[in-house]
């Protein structure tokens, strides 16, 4: 097998990975005293499928938190699309065109489903406050636009049949999907799933997996996603990051991962003597 | 009208018939389709454009005539368009059952040697994969939604909207209209796969004959207009799809409405209201049972007043539908409920523009089928099956029954035979079964009468056609009076605690029954009577649920006796079994039928106790677990002795 490492690559089901999307150097990240990441570098290729393993209280969610600008790390950089990242605000990282989905749903439980979705395409919404408040011109052709592109979205998704329920009222599986279908609505060019298929069914791991693998091939989304289920990530993605106690302990192909001792060492325990 | 010339006029394939429609109605909607939140629509120039560029498309592809194009999807006007484009290049469409499974479908794209596969998407396109090795006669399929296939291998493979492309660009159009004029009345219109119950599908071939003239006649018989809507939401597979959605939609040109997905089909059918509709007993059941449900949930004084206004149209809204003569304070209090309950309930359901409405399949309970009639919906009945083109018989505006299938469609001839089964003959009986002219020798004779497996008989003075059972379920008591389980068995499952119903009584004195309860109904009621059960069995045994039960029973006795010619049918004891009929342990089929044979072996001896006159049987069953593992449950079981009705009393009453 040839080195994919560098990115530039055809995988062998014909997707084509370009070259580095987003970069981790030495990242650096702690709590008063408590280190939660220490000195984990590594990269993000363009239309990869990249996840992070690791077993409970690895750093695996701070470290997607740094990824997504939530948190700031005391040391190393982050760059992404060719340059390097200054701290920012959430929102002005979403804007970069990143976006993400929570590990325990974060909805607006009162609004439709509908509602939810259009929220994905706020930062693509630059009518002005009197014109939306008019509802005239630019914002009602914004509108318009705007709820094409959701409806595309709704219509990937298969979630046409709740289009207008609260999301309050879905059971768990389908608000999984919906927070999948607002994060998409952002256009993102990287996309962080924290923990996707948590609380799944196996049934609705499989449409879920179905659903990541498709968005990664019809719009060439770069995804980046936590996982537990092993089976699953091996299934999924193209290169794995495993992480245990807030450093970097293998990355590589899930073949690669799998044979790693000190991951098989992480996960199943040694004897300390 | 233009209507009333046929073949004649030149109006003798389905091709024809849409340029006519082009003709005619060409700026007027021929198919919609709900998709990205918003009804997109077709006019009939339209489609007829995109049926040709596909038609085109296919003879690229080197479609002969004659071939076999096997098209799998759910309804969709570009699924639609396949069938009428490959017959407009004289090949013959063979729509299949979407949720068949890879061997079902290798069995039937195997028996009709089909060159050519359209699917609508992925999943079809895999399943085709699957069984590919063993159909070396597929060439090329062709797939309308492109999601996942795009790392496909394509050199067999080409999407529906770039195959329609080549078709405008490098298609044949004289070779095209060659074929298109070559066509005759007598030639392949489609084959369809009956379902195949029992053994292998039959492929049965239906002429343009067959098609045209049934719906010629049935559009006729209801009085369709060019101006009605339908919403197309039953398998593509199914002959009355075919019949509804193209054969009579080109006859009247009517437009033929596509739902987003199948699960927005409710909220689609709200939208479109549909001027002519048709749904299965089960779909009506469970849209009343909603209503029902949400009612539950009501504030006391919607109650009251959906409970008042709903009595006061059970008792003259059929006869209102009927045209028959109602009291005037009647009439007015029946507007102010339609103003108040039926009109919104009508709005609700998607029933508002209803004019003519049709269940069939089974039999459908006489609450549920008064209810949706006393609504003023003109729901009716009619009794068909792929072999006749759909149409037997069929219940005219003004003589709806809920226990009659109605008089026989126009230009069918009906007879009885001696051991009760139904014959028909008709213009739209099939012309054989494909590759099987054994079967097709079976069941239609030389002077083209067909067999429908079906007993029944014509009821004196009305003409109605009433089914009582499948024919060959039918037997004899021991005194030699006719027994007809099946007919038993629907009258205990009309009631909402019965889920399944099994009738014994074949040459013996008397007949006994097995119930199950249905579990939401029964759990739901005992929720609300304060009954605590910590099992289905435990619920099953406990003594109200069997006085309920008796009390059901005792009830179709009662109504059962008022027949003379099956009386002999009362259930004289029965017992509630202690465990729920199940495909998995074999009891029932997959499509949830009763499988009589099996049910008497494993249940002996119960049956021995419901005969030998005990009055309690202790058992033990074997039962399979979803996930196939075996386990077994014990139960005593109480036999219940049911009051029986003497015919002559109730008759002198």
């Amino acid at each position: 097998m040839n080195d994919i490492s560098g990115g530039n690559y055809t995988t062998a089901d014909g997707r084509k990975i370009g070259s580095t999307l987003m970069e981790m150097k030495n990242i650096t990240l702690r709590f008063g005293g408590v280190i939660a990441i220490k000195d984990i570098s590594f990269d993000i290729h363009e239309g990869e499928i990249r996840a992070i393993i690791g077993p409970n209280g690895a750093g695996k969610s701070s470290m997607l938190n740094v990824v997504s600008g939530f948190y700031n790390p005391q040391e190393g950089e982050v760059w992404f699309r060719g340059s390097k990242r200054p701290p920012m605000k959430p929102y002005q990282v979403a804007q970069q065109g990143i976006a993400r989905t929570f590990q325990n749903i974060a909805l607006f439980e009162g609004m439709s489903v509908l509602d939810n979705v259009m929220t994905g395409r706020l930062t693509h919404m630059k009518a002005g406050l009197l014109s939306q408040m008019i509802w005239k011109g630019k914002a009602e052709k914004e509108e318009t636009e705007n709820r094409e592109l959701v409806e595309k979205i709704i219509d990937f998704l298969e979630i046409q049949a709740i289009r207008k329920t609260p999301v309050g009222r879905l059971p768990y599986g389908l608000k999984k999907r919906v927070e999948l279908a607002r994060a998409l609505a952002a256009e993102p060019k990287l996309l962080l799933l924290d923990e996707p298929m948590a609380g799944m069914n196996v049934e609705e791991k499989e449409d879920m997996s179905r659903f990541i693998l498709d968005v990664n091939d019809e719009f060439g989304t770069t995804i980046a996603l936590i996982e537990h289920d092993m089976g699953v990530v091996m299934d999924l993605s193209d290169r794995v990051v495993v992480m245990d106690y807030g450093k970097k302990i293998g990355d590589g192909t899930p073949d690669e991962v799998r044979n790693n001792q000190e991951v098989i060492d992480a996960y199943l325990g040694v004897a300390h003597d | 009208m233009a209507h009333a010339s046929s073949a004649s006029a030149g109006l003798d394939t389905l091709p024809r018939l849409l340029a006519r429609n082009v003709a005619e109605f060409g700026d007027k909607p021929a198919y919609r389709e709900k998709e990205f939140g918003i009804w997109q629509s077709w006019t009939w120039a339209e489609a007829a454009e995109e049926i040709e560029a596909l038609a085109l498309g296919l003879l690229t592809l080197g479609v002969n005539e004659g071939d076999h194009i096997a098209i799998i999807g759910r309804n969709r006007p570009y699924m639609y368009w396949s069938m009428v484009a490959a017959q407009m290049v004289g090949a013959v469409p063979v729509p299949l059952y979407q949720d068949s499974v890879a061997d079902e479908i290798a069995y039937v794209l195997d028996h009709c040697g089909a060159r050519f596969v359209i699917a609508q998407d992925q999943e079809q396109i895999d399943k085709v994969f699957e069984v590919h090795d063993r159909l070396p006669g597929i060439e090329h399929m062709v797939y309308l939604d492109p999601r996942g296939l795009r790392k496909y291998d394509h050199a067999a493979l080409t999407r529906y909207q770039l195959l329609q492309e080549k078709g405008r660009d490098d298609g044949d159009r004289a070779e095209l209209d060659r074929r298109r004029d070559a066509q005759t009345y007598d030639d392949t219109c489609v084959m369809l796969y009956t379902s195949g119950t029992t053994g292998k599908p039959k492929g049965v071939v239906l002429s343009n004959r067959n098609i045209i003239e049934t719906s010629k006649a049935s559009s006729e018989f209801d009085h369709l207009r060019h101006d009605d809507e339908i919403l197309a939401y039953l398998p593509m597979a199914w002959v009355g799809d075919f019949i509804f959605s193209i054969g009579q939609a080109y006859w009247t040109g009517f437009c033929v409405n596509c739902p987003e997905s199948p699960a927005t089909m409710h909220h689609d059918l709200r939208e479109i209201g549909p001027t002519y509709y048709f749904a299965p007993p089960r779909v009506f059941e469970t849209q009343l049972t909603d209503v029902m449900i949400r009612m539950e949930d009501a504030g006391r004084f919607k109650k009251w007043l959906f409970h008042h206004f709903m009595a006061h149209a059970k008792k003259v809204g059929p006869d209102l539908l009927d045209g028959k003569e109602v009291g005037f304070g009647d009439k007015l209090k029946y507007k102010l409920g339609e103003l108040l309950v039926y009109g919104p309930l009508k709005n609700t359901l998607g029933f508002s523009r209803v004019r003519v409405g049709y269940t069939a399949g089974e039999a459908i309970g006489p609450e549920i089928f008064d209810f949706y009639r006393s609504l003023g919906i003109n729901l009716k009945q009619l009794y068909g099956q792929t072999e006749a083109s759909v149409f037997i018989t069929q219940q005219p505006d003004g003589e709806v029954r809920s226990d009659t299938v109605g008089v026989p469609s126009p230009g069918v001839e009906l007879k009885i035979a001696d051991n009760g089964e139904v014959f028909y003959r008709s213009p739209g009986v099939f012309v054989r079964y494909f590759k099987n002219d054994e079967s097709t020798a079976s069941t239609k004779d030389a002077e083209g009468w067909v067999a429908t497996g079906d007993a029944g008989f014509i009821e004196e003075g009305s003409g109605h056609l009433r089914i009582i059972d499948r024919a060959k379920d039918v037997g004899k008591m021991a005194d030699g009076s006719l027994f007809a389980p099946k007919y038993v068995e629907n009258k205990l499952k009309f009631f909402p605690n019965v889920l399944e119903a099994v009738v014994f009584g074949n040459n013996k004195d008397y007949c006994t029954a097995f119930l199950n309860i249905d579990l939401t109904a029964v759990g739901n009621w005992a929720e609300r009577n304060n009954i605590a059960y910590s099992s289905y069995q435990e619920l099953a045994g406990h003594p109200q649920v069997l006085a309920t039960m008796q009390s059901h029973v005792e009830e179709v006795n009662a109504s059962v006796a008022q027949d003379p010619m099956l009386s002999g049918c009362q259930v004289h004891r029965f017992v509630v079994l202690h465990k729920q009929l199940d495909a998995d342990d074999g009891e029932l089929t997959r499509t949830l039928k009763v499988r009589r044979r099996i049910i008497e072996e494993k249940f002996a001896d119960i049956i021995a106790a419901l005969y030998d006159g005990s009055a309690t049987i202790s058992t033990e069953t074997e039962v399979t677990y979803e996930d196939g593992r075996k386990g077994s449950i014990k139960a005593t079981l109480e036999v219940r002795d049911a009051q029986v009705f003497d015919v002559q009393k109730v008759a002198a009453e």
